[in-house]
């Protein structure tokens, strides 16, 4: 599939003699280490092209299936402003994909292709988004800790040696603090209110913790792609590094709301100036990447269930398009 | 003839009727953002999810701004929430078109052109009502309105005029969802003295104007207008479809289950 994309774009690196490759690459090279921005029409190593492309859609597809968890409490939102907000917010994430997928069009890979992967299986997506939202306060959980990881993961993205990417990040990181900060409301909210309303916010925490820490990644051991990423400026930090920021500031944020984080082990370290926290449950990573999470059948049928039945619409609308541009 | 008899002042239309009239419109509002909301992460394309969620936050910013309204008028210390989500069924008064569901896409669009046209009618005609808090609502609400209708007629447009199985859907959906408009334009007592106290139009008079610009838009979109039926849903009086109370215990589920608490 990505190689299409490349072929599309007469991308004839391959055949190019050694030496020639050679010189390319270190001036590629050199560019990304006076931290200057490619731009889609300069050269670039296949790999790094491929890199982007997967990790971009992937991005892109985590924010269109990201819709859904939350999608599920916009009619039962319990005011008419959370109403607002919260169908606001959804579509903000869908916004962010749009962006995201023209970012990665500029890789020449088309969105049709990149849909395609993700109804097919092929491209992968958050694997956060395949846990569920059985109360209101999944909501505000989903905000707060969801939406705060990501922007640990996506402000270092900002400075990301593809130009079209860091721009995206920039546009996407604002709204995500916005995200963050409505999440983290609700769950105050939650937290004064009735012991019914408390217990559901304890619940969310239990529920979406240890997914989030799972968020950043394999642990540093384990992460195939950071190191050439990291040469290529696409990563700025690494899985662990930004998981050990994210605890370091959720925990005092889950005290201010006298809520309990679901770890035993986890305790403040006066020498690192770091929380200690317990291991997180790999198995688990792996087996809902693997599609056997709580909803990753449902999350991908209702994609699936949404371009099929919308199909009609869009031949329609070629349809027609056509006509018009005839009869111009 | 002095003038007041003319246009007579607003005062004669009583508290009751006026919190009623402007509740109807609330609701109209209010109930069609819910049932648009719907859509929001399963729509044929991305940007259909955009389009479709940014006119449900409009509308359901209109009915905040008139439910909000309507609880000073009533002056009981009811607020937008408490409206909204705490009235059984057979106390709201939304037309019965907007309660319908979504159905395909197409039935969607149908059902907005026909209710986005009544809408720009009605809130365009506000700018002439001795109603000041209508008229200030429905200056911010009738550009939005417009940004609806261009969206709802270009779709319809498209899928009457596109393939041949969308100009059926479309069609057909026209044909099932005619009778409800019906309502739009029949007056009861409530919209015959708002109507007196210069508050609102003249529905016969609305649904020339109405009808004038469905014509268009169905010309374009290469569709036909149904035959009127005399069967008619009172939504307005709190005669609702079946389709009401699903939407109601599903919208009012948490503020039911856990009463007297904040969100
Ligand atoms: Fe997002
Ligand atoms: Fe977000």
């Amino acid at each position: 599939m990505y190689t299409q994309g490349l072929d599309a774009l007469g991308d004839e690196s391959l055949h190019l003699p050694e030496e020639e490759l050679a010189e390319l690459e270190a001036h590629f090279q050199a560019k990304i280490d006076a931290d200057e921005k490619i731009e889609p029409k300069d050269w670039m190593p296949a790999a790094y092209r491929m890199t982007l492309i997967r990790q971009i859609s992937q991005h892109a597809h985590s924010e269109i299936v990201g819709m859904l968890p939350e999608g599920n409490w916009i009619s039962r939102a319990p005011s008419l402003k959370r109403k607002c907000v919260i169908i606001a917010k959804v579509q903000d994430e869908g916004g962010h994909g749009a962006y995201l997928y023209s970012a990665a069009e500029t890789l020449g890979i088309s969105r049709e292709q990149m849909i395609e992967q993700l109804l097919t299986g092929q491209a992968k997506y958050s694997s956060i988004f395949n846990y569920p939202t059985p109360s209101w306060a999944d909501i505000g959980a989903i905000g707060w800790l969801v939406d705060g990881a990501a922007i640990m993961n996506q402000i270092p993205l900002c400075r990301c040696s593809y130009g079209p990417y860091a721009r995206a990040m920039v546009r996407i990181c604002k709204e995500e603090s916005f995200h963050q900060r409505q999440g983290f409301e609700i769950m105050i909210r939650l937290c004064e209110g009735s012991t019914a309303q408390k217990r559901m916010a304890q619940e969310a925490l239990d529920r979406w913790w240890w997914p989030s820490l799972m968020m950043f990644g394999p642990d540093d051991a384990n992460s195939k792609h950071t190191g050439q990423s990291m040469r290529w400026k696409i990563k700025r930090f690494t899985n662990d590094e930004l998981r050990q920021k994210f605890v370091d500031v959720t925990v005092p944020q889950a005290e201010f709301l006298g809520l309990e984080v679901p770890d035993d082990a986890l305790v403040w370290n006066e020498e690192t100036e770091h929380y200690n926290f317990g291991p997180i449950d790999w198995d688990e990573f792996q087996r809902v990447l693997a599609g056997h999470g709580p909803c990753n059948q449902e999350r991908i049928r209702a994609r699936i269930d949404a371009h099929e039945s919308g199909a009609w619409v869009r031949e329609a609308a070629l349809a027609n398009a056509a006509k018009q541009s005839k009869n111009l | 003839m002095s003038r007041a008899s003319v246009v007579p002042v607003s005062v004669d239309f009583a508290q009751t009727e006026r919190f009623r009239y402007v509740l109807r419109l609330a609701d109209t509002s209010l109930i069609l953002g819910q049932r648009l909301s719907e859509w929001v992460g399963h729509a044929p394309a991305l940007e259909e999810d955009l389009g479709v969620a940014n006119i449900s936050l409009d509308l359901i910013g209109q009915a905040r701004m008139l439910l909000s309204y309507a609880g000073e008028i009533e002056a009981a210390g009811r607020d937008e929430d408490q409206l909204a989500y705490l009235r059984d069924q057979n106390d709201f008064c939304n037309l019965a078109l907007v309660e319908q569901p979504n159905g395909d896409f197409g039935c969607t669009i149908v059902r907005q052109v026909l209710i986005d046209v009544w809408q720009l009618e009605l809130l365009s005609w506000f700018d002439a009502s001795t109603d000041q808090r209508l008229r200030e609502i429905a200056a911010k609400a009738v550009k939005e309105t417009r940004y609806h209708l261009r969206y709802s007629s270009g779709w319809l447009v498209r899928l009457g005029d596109g393939t041949e199985e969308s100009h059926t859907r479309v069609q057909t959906s026209l044909n099932d969802l005619w009778k409800f408009t019906t309502e739009l334009f029949t007056p009861d007592e409530i919209d015959r003295l708002a109507e007196n106290a210069g508050v609102a139009p003249n529905l016969n008079v609305l649904r020339g104007s109405w009808l004038h610009r469905i014509d268009e838009i169905l010309n374009e979109a290469t569709l036909t207008r149904p035959d009127d039926v005399p069967y008619v849903w009172f939504g307005k009086r709190g005669e609702h479809t079946e389709y009401l109370g699903h939407l109601l215990s599903d919208m009012q589920y948490l503020q039911r289950a856990y009463p007297g608490v904040t969100w």
